[in-house]
């Protein structure tokens, strides 16, 4: 297990290369969900008020 | 077909009227390539040997920076005082008035870098033969980086921060034009011809030409509707 | 024929693609993930170490995947910005932009795992060498589309604009990949040679396919998933927008 980690001297570069891949991996999908988190409460928000009083939200740019 | 002409042409005579009214845009963009490329032995020392291997690459990056600079003002004076629209109601093809003004543009701003190369090239000590080479690539080249420059105008016209961000846009489809108008005058300086490399530089000026206006007048219409 | 082009437009239509998409998307990322195991299992426990490189070959099954996907990505990129561009198709336009961020992405991990198997195998993190500058210049276009998409912030007008330059770069990435691949051989001297990977053995070169395909999958959801925020986002004050989120709890 250990041989097998150590990778013949080239660890650093080998689990470098995976290690960063994955974290960018994980925090694009990590910053997809907060944004659509974050979007679906603004436009739930938008919708109350909507219901509150129709009118001025109806029509937008 | 002489409608056409006249219209390109009247275009083609207004541009340089306003830049000769206004001299100083052209002098500063000018001055910039000058003092930029006169920068340099400062920065890394004056031996000559050393001056004239960077020579290529210092040449051509202080022309792409210089041309850089001139662009932002390319369409927004006219888009400022509204003629940039008149000129998109033209009835002439818009693509065709839009080369009458990068002509314009290149004759102001680009030509001068080209008379001014032999100069610099012999700061940096260049020969004879190496001046003309340089001379002849960068008349082949630089309009390419006005037309090229011109689409990433025409996309951040009225945008703030426009100036920078057209240096983000432009600068990697600069790259051809570089290496083939660098490589060049490094081909002659190593012993060999730069017939190959101007070619080349010749044929991205002719596709250039071919497909840069058609961007550049797309560009325009959506960034004007 | 016409039957299939209604279901064609019928797919494209917002609501829809936000519908299919969203059902298709995790099924996308699980099996991004299953061929990512699968691929790594190859390519770690199956392939042995190189005789010339020793272990860190292996490296090959992230960064080669990437490179592709950051070039294809980029070619993608601009049919869907010119579909959008001409036929005015929201969905479309949604794509282009939600493509965009995953290809730079992918275009900065080939540089980095780049420099990182450079190192141990040429003694150096950066050359110049010229697959690595066409890398570089490509997340050079990708930041420049993204940035010109920011900066305009009328919706449709961004769309728009950054068509033209994703046109404008997908023309020029070929012209720019000859002249550095000429670029680097004319100074071929100062460089350092990079010499061509030894005949590959099958079994490599099927962890290589398999990981290929995991980033594709990868690619295709997390696209998917973007390309739904997009539509949302431009979208929201639209029925189905405002229908959709009354059934969803945040």
């Amino acid at each position: 297990m250990i041989e097998f980690l150590a990778m013949g001297g080239h660890a650093p570069y080998i689990w470098g290369s995976y290690g960063v891949a994955l974290v960018v991996m994980v925090a694009e999908l990590a910053l997809l969900r907060r944004r659509r988190k974050t979007l679906s409460l603004r436009l739930q928000r938008l919708a109350r008020l909507g219901q509150e009083d129709r009118g001025d939200s109806t029509q937008d740019t | 077909m002489t409608g056409l002409l006249t219209a390109v042409m009247t275009l083609l005579r207004r541009d340089l009227i306003l830049a000769l009214r206004r001299r100083q845009d052209a002098l500063v963009v000018l001055g910039f390539f000058v003092v930029v490329v006169s920068l340099f032995p400062l920065g890394v020392g004056p031996d000559p040997q050393l001056l004239r291997s960077m020579a290529p690459g210092v040449l051509w990056v202080s022309a792409l920076l210089a041309t850089m600079l001139s662009l932002e003002r390319l369409f927004a004076d006219d888009f400022r005082d509204g003629s940039l629209e008149q000129i998109l109601l033209a009835p002439q093809p818009l693509s065709l008035l839009v080369v009458s003004k990068i002509l314009a543009h290149w004759l102001v701003t680009g030509l001068p870098l080209v008379l001014a190369s032999p100069l610099l090239g012999m700061q940096l000590g260049l020969n004879g033969t190496e001046i003309l080479t340089l001379m002849g690539a960068l008349l082949l080249g630089t309009p390419i980086l006005s037309l090229v420059g011109a689409i990433g105008a025409a996309l951040t016209l009225g945008l703030r921060g426009g100036g920078v961000l057209i240096s983000l846009l432009i600068l990697p489809l600069y790259v051809p034009a570089l290496v083939l108008g660098a490589g060049a005058l490094d081909a002659v300086m190593y012993g060999s011809s730069a017939q190959a490399h101007l070619s080349l530089l010749a044929s991205l000026l002719i596709v250039t030409l071919l497909l840069a206006p058609w961007a550049i007048a797309a560009a325009l219409r959506i960034m004007l509707d | 024929m016409a039957e299939q082009r209604v279901q064609w437009f019928k797919f494209a239509s917002p609501p829809n693609f936000y519908d299919l998409s969203g059902r298709l998307a995790p099924w996308f990322a699980a099996l991004a993930a299953l061929l990512a195991v699968i691929g790594l299992y190859i390519g770690f426990i199956l392939a042995p170490p190189d005789y010339q490189q020793g272990n860190s070959y292996r490296i090959m099954f992230i960064h080669v995947p990437t490179a592709w996907m950051s070039m294809f990505l980029y070619v993608l990129m601009a049919v869907y910005a010119a579909i959008g561009l001409i036929w005015r198709i929201k969905t479309a336009e949604a794509m282009a932009k939600a493509i965009a961020p995953t290809g730079a992405l992918f275009a900065f991990l080939c540089l980095w795992t780049g420099a990182l198997w450079g190192k141990p195998t040429w003694g150096t993190y950066w050359v110049w060498d010229a697959r690595l500058t066409s890398q570089l210049i490509l997340l050079f276009l990708y930041l420049g589309y993204i940035a010109l998409h920011a900066a305009i912030e009328d919706r449709q007008r961004a769309s728009d604009a950054s068509a033209i330059l994703a046109l404008a770069g997908v023309v020029n990435v070929p012209i720019i990949y000859f002249s550095v691949v000429w670029w680097n051989t004319l100074h071929q001297g100062a460089s350092i040679t990079v010499t061509s990977a030894p005949a590959m053995e099958t079994v490599m070169f099927a962890a290589l396919m398999v990981m290929t395909f995991a980033c594709w999958m990868y690619a295709i959801a997390v696209v998917l998933w973007r390309a739904r925020l997009e539509l949302m986002e431009r979208e929201r004050r639209s029925a189905w927008v405002v229908e959709r989120m009354g059934a969803e709890k945040p």
